[in-house]
């Protein structure tokens, strides 16, 4: 015997992807905390010896050679901010149901996207860290190399926000929410990955 | 509520008529039911592979200064073999499995939210077994000779670790977005509340598996000295194969047995909020595995070390046993209060949570330091119970939702007699290695070591353990597939049951619901019956 329920009127918009989004982000963010606490604890344990004039402790960590370019890493930290306040744009174009902004918002915040791999890629140019060089090495294209991953993943989460915007899809705010969401964490794990790696170094 | 015509079964009659064509829907087919028996098929043929090799391994520790099995290579890979399917290969996409084919059932949804996504957990996880299986059959895992196969291994390890994310995301997703009209998060069925609960609890600890597996790679592919080689793959990673990890994989056996009780019982859960509670409380296990430590109760040094050694130990171990009993002793409430028929789902499920319950205890103990079991076979004990008590746990899952899963009603009185002989395997296969810690037996070491006690009796009682698994496994799936073929139609509701699966056809239709129903309690389909249970 099939049992009759009361049944219920149709359902509403269910936010599966804004909801999706916020665990991804969550996900994604305990991988940056855990690669990051493993940084700290390999940084906290590098060995550590005196300067040839006895009078400074040194810690055998990162190479005295390498230098980070503070100019490209700030310059990508500052520019975090930017790419949440044009993802925040088209949320508010979409809420307005105003396509054109909204599709302008998403081409810059790509646009934003590319410039963030090229600073990226500038750093390592700049850097010239060697991988095999000690846990400072590996570790430091390992965190960056996945941040940059994480990143491009967000370019790409905005191409295909950018091609439902274009194709005419006015009713589509909750993907961009979930876009703009997603860019709000990529900037909240790397200004955490600026300020440990290239900042505390 | 109305319903589909198109029983999964019946599509696959029609429309199966080569074999070609039915593992092509099998292989793409984005049925929540179908992927989910996927994930549970392949973990049973994983349960069977563990219970072999810890039937080989309890025979080689018979005599570990004579019985020769395996050289030292092939031992130790082997004993990594042991220790990744049992966890990574068995508990962990066991639940997940369960997880995927029920939840949208039982919240009222037609389908799986991402159901792409969680095929491509499946196929992910899959893989990347395979993967990690070649790599340590050729001498690739932790502290194996082969640094490509080395390679191979984290490879591996992280894909299926992806891919068991992307089941666990498809699952929370579908809980905290297709739930049925009216159904709030404390109206949740039983089992849908531990599955949300593991999931957000696996999608927030093996990432950080993740992080180390990244790390590991990079070092291992380009250095390999920062990290420790193919050694520091143990150190790293092992985390992820003990307790308290574990106890993330084992919350939904609690949800099970919460869900089967009261139907058992013929009540209303008493006490509800304080079992759910129970089951949210065994996730504190989180905290414990991802800071990748042991925190072991020291009560050596100044009252300030002794306090913050107790706490992180109470923390981390006291608060997931604390929630574990009491989901065990809410559950068994609706016994005092019902009219309780024993049932072989029930039976299982009970077995298999009391098993769980002693190997989370067992764990208590050995991370007690003064014991001086950590490192011994006492903690490959605590291991086997949560797996082997989880499999029971599972069969029992499959025992009452059978009749959705396949249309069928299994035979109760063969699959309790399962159930008693899948107690005994799991007592047999555990309780030796708990008595062969204290006795200084090694973990996770299979010859080569010094052993004072009677080592023999020990780990020929564990072989037998893991041998009578392995039976019970291949006994239960041989009844399964028997009454599959014999197709005895299961009725919609075999059980009297109180939740919204069992409002649908047996077996349940390709969308489940055809429209949707309002709910405004816990036991929406005990609300529509006539009246015919005990006052809770």
């Amino acid at each position: 015997m099939t049992l009759a329920l009361p049944s219920a009127p149709s359902q509403t918009s269910r936010r599966q992807v804004l909801v999706a989004t916020a665990m991804v982000a969550a996900a994604a963010g305990m991988l940056i905390a855990g690669m990051l606490a493993m940084w700290m604890k390999f940084r906290a344990g590098a060995p550590t010896r005196e300067s040839a004039d006895g009078l400074k402790i040194i810690k055998d960590w990162m190479s005295k050679d390498i230098k980070v370019p503070e100019v490209a890493a700030n310059t990508m930290f500052a520019t975090f901010p930017f790419a949440a306040l044009m993802a925040q744009w088209a949320v508010y174009a979409a809420k307005r149901r105003d396509s054109q902004h909204r599709s302008l918002a998403l081409v810059i915040l790509f646009g934003i996207g590319i410039a963030l791999v090229n600073a990226q890629v500038a750093i390592y140019a700049q850097m010239e860290v060697v991988v095999s060089e000690g846990a400072f090495g590996a570790m430091f294209y390992a965190i960056t190399g996945t941040m940059l991953a994480l990143i491009v993943s967000g370019m790409a989460f905005t191409t295909v926000a950018f091609f439902r915007s274009i194709g005419g899809r006015d009713d589509d705010q909750q993907v961009i929410s979930a876009n703009a969401l997603y860019w709000y964490f990529l900037t909240a794990a790397f200004t955490a990955v600026w300020f440990f790696v290239y900042v505390q170094k | 509520m109305t319903t589909n015509d198109t029983h999964v079964g019946a599509s696959t009659k029609s429309s199966g008529s080569s074999v070609v064509a039915s593992v092509g829907q099998w292989v793409t087919s984005s049925d929540h039911k179908k992927i989910g028996r996927l994930f549970i098929g392949w973990s049973l043929v994983h349960a069977l592979e563990v219970a072999v090799l810890g039937a080989i391994f309890g025979l080689e520790r018979m005599s570990p200064s004579s019985m020769q099995i395996f050289d030292g290579d092939a031992a130790l890979q082997l004993s990594w073999l042991f220790r990744h399917v049992l966890v990574l290969g068995l508990l962990a996409p066991l639940f997940i499995g369960l997880a995927i084919a029920i939840v949208p059932m039982q919240v009222g949804s037609k389908a799986i939210a991402f159901p792409r996504l969680a095929q491509y957990g499946f196929w992910a996880w899959l893989f990347g077994s395979g993967l990690v299986l070649i790599s340590l059959i050729a001498n690739g895992g932790p502290n194996g000779g082969n640094a490509d196969m080395g390679d191979l291994f984290l490879m591996g390890v992280g894909l299926l670790i992806v891919g068991l994310l992307a089941a666990s995301l498809s699952v929370a997703t579908t809980i905290l977005t297709s739930r049925a009209p009216g159904m709030s998060l404390d109206m949740m069925p039983a089992f849908s509340w531990s599955a949300l609960i593991a999931s957000i609890a696996t999608l927030l600890s093996l990432p950080v598996a993740l992080s180390s597996i990244i790390y590991l790679y990079v070092d291992h592919t380009h250095a390999q000295n920062a990290f420790g080689g193919g050694q520091g793959m143990e150190t790293w990673l092992g985390w992820i194969y003990s307790a308290p990890q574990t106890f993330v994989f084992v919350i939904m056996a609690l949800g099970v047995l919460a869900e089967i009780a009261p139907v058992a019982a013929r009540v209303r859960q008493p006490l509800r909020p304080v079992m759910l509670g129970g089951i949210a409380l065994i996730s504190t296990a989180i905290i414990g595995a991802v800071t990748q430590t042991n925190h072991v109760l020291n009560l050596t040094g100044t009252n300030s070390d002794k306090l913050s050694s107790t706490v992180l130990f109470l923390l981390t171990n006291g608060l997931p046993l604390l929630g574990i009993l009491v989901a065990v002793a809410v559950s068994l409430l609706c016994f005092k209060e019902g009219r309780p028929s024993v049932n072989a789902a029930f039976a299982f499920a009970v077995l298999g949570v009391i098993m769980i319950l002693v190997g989370v205890a067992g764990s208590f103990l050995a991370n007690i330091d003064d014991a001086g079991l950590l490192g011994t076979s006492f903690t490959e004990g605590v291991t086997l119970y949560l797996a082997y008590g989880g499999v029971l746990v599972a069969l029992g899952a499959l025992t009452h939702w059978a009749p959705k899963l396949w249309g069928v009603v299994l035979d109760d009185k063969k699959v309790l007699g399962l159930a008693g002989l899948g107690l005994i395997g799991t007592v047999l296969s555990s309780f030796p290695l708990y008595i062969a810690g204290f006795a200084n037996q090694p973990a996770n070491v299979v010859n080569g070591f010094d052993y004072d006690g009677p080592v023999a009796l020990w780990n020929v009682l564990a072989a037998a353990g893991s041998a009578l698994i392995a039976l019970v496994v291949l006994a239960y799936v041989g009844l399964l597939v028997a009454a599959v073929r014999a197709g005895a139609g299961a009725k919609d509701d075999p059980w009297d049951a109180h939740t919204l699966e069992w409002s649908i056809p047996s077996p349940a239709p390709a969308n489940n619901f055809a429209s949707l129903a309002t709910v405004s309690s816990s036991e929406p389909l005990l609300d529509a019956k006539p009246s015919q249970e005990v006052p809770a």
